[in-house]
């Protein structure tokens, strides 16, 4: 389910499926989209925090057309205990890698890969991370 | 196509400013090596010291660099440059460029007569003794149409330069000189010429250098803040709207005062910027044009920034305004080089 902003509107919440997981995109030619994923975040149940949020950041390749300040969103997956991946959408590889990645971590958020929880997962890619 | 919005001086108190907040990001570190990750740049920045009152830049020197259109590189050290051989710098760089055009790669038919090589050494132009003194080299020829004793024409500039930028120089080895800015004036053939002969010569490497729209909303905050005598020109930010079929330009601009009022009410330690502050410069500049056009700048690519001091675009072209200010600018465009090269 793609949405451009949050909360989800609420008319047709009788029809939406569990959500498992929540991908915040932040494209980073654009400091519009980070300010939208903050005002988006307070909309966000806490529970969800528990490893089932993560931030991913596009248009990475173009280091050139960096309208936004990395340090702000390393601060917001600090802020927010949930992991920052980067991906470049516009080169097939990265982007097929990226959605096989996130397809992973949705099969671990919802629960289909036995033994291994969100929570787990999570804390498992943020101390990876901070190596 | 392009749609030309502009704000005019009657807006004079933006009432925003009260009311916005100011964040938890505190006084960042000061610039001291943190590279290599994406688009990381410093959270604070020292602002240049204020221009003395009596110019140590003799401005006569360094006039005819104002009003031009730089194009920018980054250059990797040069190996084995030594400054007391220029002349003969000069000679091998003028039998290079004959040789060159003897190939036919040197495009202009029949308008040189022959191309006359200057390099000389611009002993003001740097930040510290530390820094190693900017190098500029001049190609000029006299066109036939002339007479034969006449003065001959620059056709083609181009310089090296470090303003402050001994953090880096002091980790090279020996043999190496640093001047990690080259600014590049006049036919794109000839900057290639003179390009190769360097990268030959000393193994060094150019690179084209782009600003990217983050640093050029630095550049917006940091020049606004700067004084200038004379009656300042409107502050101009020109963005660029993506994934339209048309490319569409929107042009914004501010009346020099009122920019300035709005940065002395953000700017809190005089002599420092932090990105905070720049952040809440530009948000509120957008959030005022937003109230008025309905338009969210912040989702637009911010391609070129003119202020009274200097103008950049994000190619990585700059135009020097004011001789008071050059090594400011310099300083922050070296160190834009330097992370380039690392």
């Amino acid at each position: 389910h793609l949405a451009t902003s949050l909360p989800l509107p609420s008319e047709r919440d009788h029809l939406r499926p569990r959500i498992d997981m929540i991908v915040f995109m932040i494209d980073i030619k654009s400091k519009y989209s980070l300010k939208n994923v903050e005002a988006s975040l307070a909309y966000v149940d806490a529970s969800f925090f528990l490893g089932k949020v993560c931030f991913l950041v596009t248009g990475v390749g173009r280091v050139n057309c960096c309208s936004i300040e990395m340090n702000a969103i390393w601060k917001l997956g600090e802020i927010y205990s949930s992991p920052v991946l980067f991906c470049e959408l516009e080169m097939e590889g990265i982007r097929v890698a990226t959605a096989q990645r996130l397809l992973r971590m949705l099969q671990i958020c919802a629960g289909h890969i036995p033994g291994v929880s969100a929570l787990s997962f999570g804390s498992l890619m943020r101390s990876s991370a901070n190596d | 196509m392009s749609a030309m919005e502009s704000v005019d001086g009657a807006v004079r108190t933006l009432p925003s400013i009260g009311r916005l907040s100011r964040g938890l990001l505190s006084r960042g570190l000061l610039f001291g090596g943190v590279h290599g990750r994406v688009g990381l740049s410093p959270s604070s920045r020292l602002l240049p010291p204020a221009p003395p009152s009596q110019e140590n830049v003799d401005s006569q020197k360094t006039t005819f660099l104002l009003r031009k259109q730089w194009t920018l590189y980054s250059v990797t050290p040069l190996y084995r440059f030594s400054d007391t051989h220029l002349k003969d710098y000069a000679r091998l760089l003028s039998a290079f460029i004959a040789a060159e055009k003897q190939k036919g790669l040197a495009v202009e038919i029949g308008v040189e007569l022959g191309i006359k090589v200057a390099i000389s050494s611009l002993p003001d132009l740097r930040g510290s003794d530390r820094d190693q003194a900017a190098i500029l080299v001049q190609l000029s020829s006299r066109s036939p149409a002339s007479p034969k004793n006449s003065e001959e024409k620059v056709i083609w500039s181009g310089w090296f330069c470090s303003v402050s930028g001994d953090d880096f120089s002091e980790n090279v080895p020996e043999d190496f000189t640093c001047l990690p800015l080259f600014l590049a004036n006049g036919a794109e053939s000839y900057t290639s010429i003179v390009g190769s002969w360097f990268q030959k010569t000393f193994d060094c490497c150019f690179r084209r250098l782009a600003i990217s729209p983050l640093n050029l909303s630095w550049m917006a905050a940091m020049w606004t803040g700067c004084k200038v005598d004379k009656t300042a020109s409107a502050m101009e930010l020109v963005f660029s709207v993506p994934h339209l079929p048309q490319p569409l330009d929107i042009s914004y601009a501010i009346h020099p005062e009122d920019a300035k009022a709005l940065w002395d009410t953000v700017q809190k330690t005089p002599g420092e910027i932090t990105q905070e502050e720049v952040d809440v410069f530009m948000d509120c500049l957008y959030s005022h044009f937003h109230r008025h056009f309905k338009i969210r700048l912040s989702a637009t690519k911010l391609v070129k920034v003119s202020t009274a001091i200097a103008s950049a675009h994000c190619d990585g072209i700059i135009k020097f305004l004011q001789s008071q200010y050059l090594t400011g600018v310099l300083m922050l465009l070296t160190e834009l080089a330097i992370s380039q090269i690392q």
